[in-house]
């Protein structure tokens, strides 16, 4: 249910981004998604690849700090109110959504995103009482070697 | 109960007898070799006798300790001036080794030694490892860099005489380093204590966790640390991390050496007299009060020292130490005079800036500190490297560790600094002693 996500500690300066991922792409990793959270001093890059476990090794061999959190992949009914759909099953809850971003690749009418939940497993298991469709690891890795 | 077996903790090595000297007979025989010693470099060295003429005091003069004063001081300007060989007190011929100090602007200072010099300077490290515990079973890591520095054979002696197992690694070459500890099964080591942390970094990069090798105790010394510092060492490693107090001038590492209590290290008074004194003033202070160390060789032949300034700032101990050792104590060097640095007319010490940062996430070993002015204002940036510890994938975690940073900073210095998050291995590292400092406000 839950899938990995790399986070690598980045100073914010120019040409810094470009490092990691060239390093990635050296070694056939392939990076579903991303997004950066920054500030003016440092910034944090967040990834979704293809092989999370080598590519931590690699990163972390070039000296990257790299911390692996669990996320979830949510699809959104790509329509207007498909996301408030999602995030009023979380409403009343007390689970916090830290953050979220979208993956590169939808499902035909469905986009993907994937969510930072302070409590994922209480998330899912409410998610899916809701009949909102939580995608399995596994198929998240697969979708990436279609696409 | 004082000097109890029970209490050392460890087996008492014969090398150790003169630290426990009746206090009496010890100041008798500080005495004696004051008198020869002050006989000696008035006799041999031109600066020494110029500056006791001019202060109309003759080495007869020199009747007990308390006469101690009114000798003068020797700095260490006085050895670059007198570059090479302008203080040694025996000819050249008698000088069986040489070093100098890493000098970092302009000469090297040059230090002498006879074979005399030699055989006490191993016999005062034999006795500081001894007082860490080491004994003939160990097998030593020695770290500390062989060739000019003193550190490296100052230890590799006193290992030889002990009967330890030296392995003579030298600085460098951290991945085999660790190897070697490894492999090797070494028990104790000894390198700066920057440099030691770097080492346990690569040793974790490697996936040896250190604290299940046989090692258990460390010497470490060359640059002032603290007590945070020795905490952070001490759990990240599994080992008792034990100071050891030493400069090149008076004769490399082993002027004094921590016990098993880590009270800061005893001085081998029999070698070397001990004062502290006021640094603006020159005066003599009380012990308790902290100045600056003063140190007077006793015995040394080559190059004798009268009452030479370290600047290193201290304090004499005088109380008696649960091991039963007779020798005073200094507290642990935490700064020196050199290391002072002046920001908008408030001087502060770069050790007051790694306690500060340890005490927020004790995981914070690895800091630099830049000085830059704008608008002729001084500005200080510190920048913390993050580690695995300390990160996580949440900005506001980060954010959060920034500012509890700067505040700790900040509280310490009482002065506004701006604390840069930089990314692991960004700051140099050192294989001596570490470069806390990047002093940019000259540059503009």
């Amino acid at each position: 249910m839950k899938i990995q996500q790399l986070s690598v500690f980045l100073e914010n300066q120019p040409g810094q981004i470009v490092k990691p991922c060239r390093l990635l792409a050296s070694e056939g990793i392939n990076i579903r998604t991303l997004s950066v959270a920054d500030t003016k001093q440092f910034g944090i890059l967040r990834m979704i690849v293809s092989d999370w476990r080598r590519a931590t090794q690699l990163l972390q061999d070039a000296g990257y700090v790299v911390n692996v959190t669990e996320v979830v992949a949510i699809e959104v009914p790509d329509e207007p109110g498909g996301l408030s759909r999602v995030l009023e099953v979380l409403e009343n809850s007390p689970i916090n959504v830290e953050y979220m971003y979208s993956f590169a690749f939808g499902c035909r009418d469905t986009a993907v995103m994937i969510f930072r939940f302070d409590q994922s497993d209480a998330a899912i298991k409410l998610l899916q009482a809701a009949g909102i469709s939580v995608v399995e690891s596994v198929e998240i890795y697969s979708r990436a070697g279609q696409t | 109960m004082i000097g109890t077996a029970e209490n050392v903790k460890q087996r008492f090595n014969p090398v150790s007898a003169p630290d426990y000297l009746p206090v009496p007979l010890l100041r008798d025989l500080q005495l004696t070799r004051l008198q020869s010693t002050v006989r000696r470099a008035f006799e041999n060295v031109d600066l020494t006798r110029e500056r006791m003429k001019k202060q109309g005091v003759r080495p007869e003069d020199i009747q007990s300790l308390d006469d101690l004063p009114r000798l003068p001081f020797t700095v260490k300007a006085d050895l670059r001036d007198t570059y090479p060989y302008g203080l040694f007190a025996c000819p050249l011929r008698d000088v069986v080794r040489l070093h100098a100090s890493s000098g970092t602007t302009g000469k090297p200072i040059v230090v002498a030694y006879t074979q005399d010099d030699l055989d006490v300077w191993t016999s005062v490290m034999a006795r500081a490892l001894a007082s860490y515990g080491i004994h003939r079973d160990d097998i030593f890591q020695n770290a500390h860099g062989y060739g000019l520095f003193t550190g490296g054979l100052g230890f590799h002696y006193g290992l030889e005489a002990l009967g330890v197992t030296v392995i003579p690694i030298s600085g460098g070459s951290t991945d085999r380093q660790v190897m070697i500890m490894k492999d090797f099964k070494v028990t104790a080591i000894c390198a700066t204590p920057s440099y030691f942390v770097h080492m346990l970094e690569r040793a974790s990069e490697m996936g040896v966790d250190v604290r299940e090798l046989p090692l258990r105790a460390g010497g470490f010394g060359a640059e002032p640390w603290s007590e945070s510092m020795r905490r952070h060492i001490e759990a990240a490693a599994g080992i008792k991390a034990y100071d050891c107090y030493g400069l090149s001038e008076i004769t490399g590492p082993g002027v004094g050496a921590e016990c098993w209590f880590q009270g800061g290290p005893h001085i081998f008074e029999d070698h070397f007299y001990p004062e502290i004194i006021d640094p603006e003033t020159g005066e003599n202070v009380p012990d308790g009060v902290e100045g600056e160390l003063v140190v007077t060789t006793l015995s040394k032949q080559a190059m004798p020292m009268i009452r030479f300034r370290t600047r290193d700032i201290t304090a004499l101990v005088a109380e008696p130490c649960p091991c039963g050792r007779t020798l005073r104590r200094i507290r642990r060097i935490g700064r020196r005079s050199d290391d002072m640095l002046i920001i908008r007319g408030v001087n502060l010490y770069p050790s007051q800036i790694e306690s500060a940062l340890l005490a927020v996430e004790g995981t914070l070993p690895h800091y630099q500190i830049i000085l830059t002015r704008e608008k002729g204002l001084d500005q200080v940036e510190v920048q913390v490297e993050v580690t695995p510890e300390v990160f996580g994938d949440r900005i506001r975690a980060l954010v959060d560790l920034k500012e509890k940073l700067t505040r700790a900073v900040e509280n310490t210095l009482g002065l506004r600094v701006s604390v840069s998050l930089v990314e692991p291995h960004s700051i140099q590292r050192s294989e001596g002693k570490a470069k806390r400092v990047i002093d940019r406000r000259t540059e503009s």
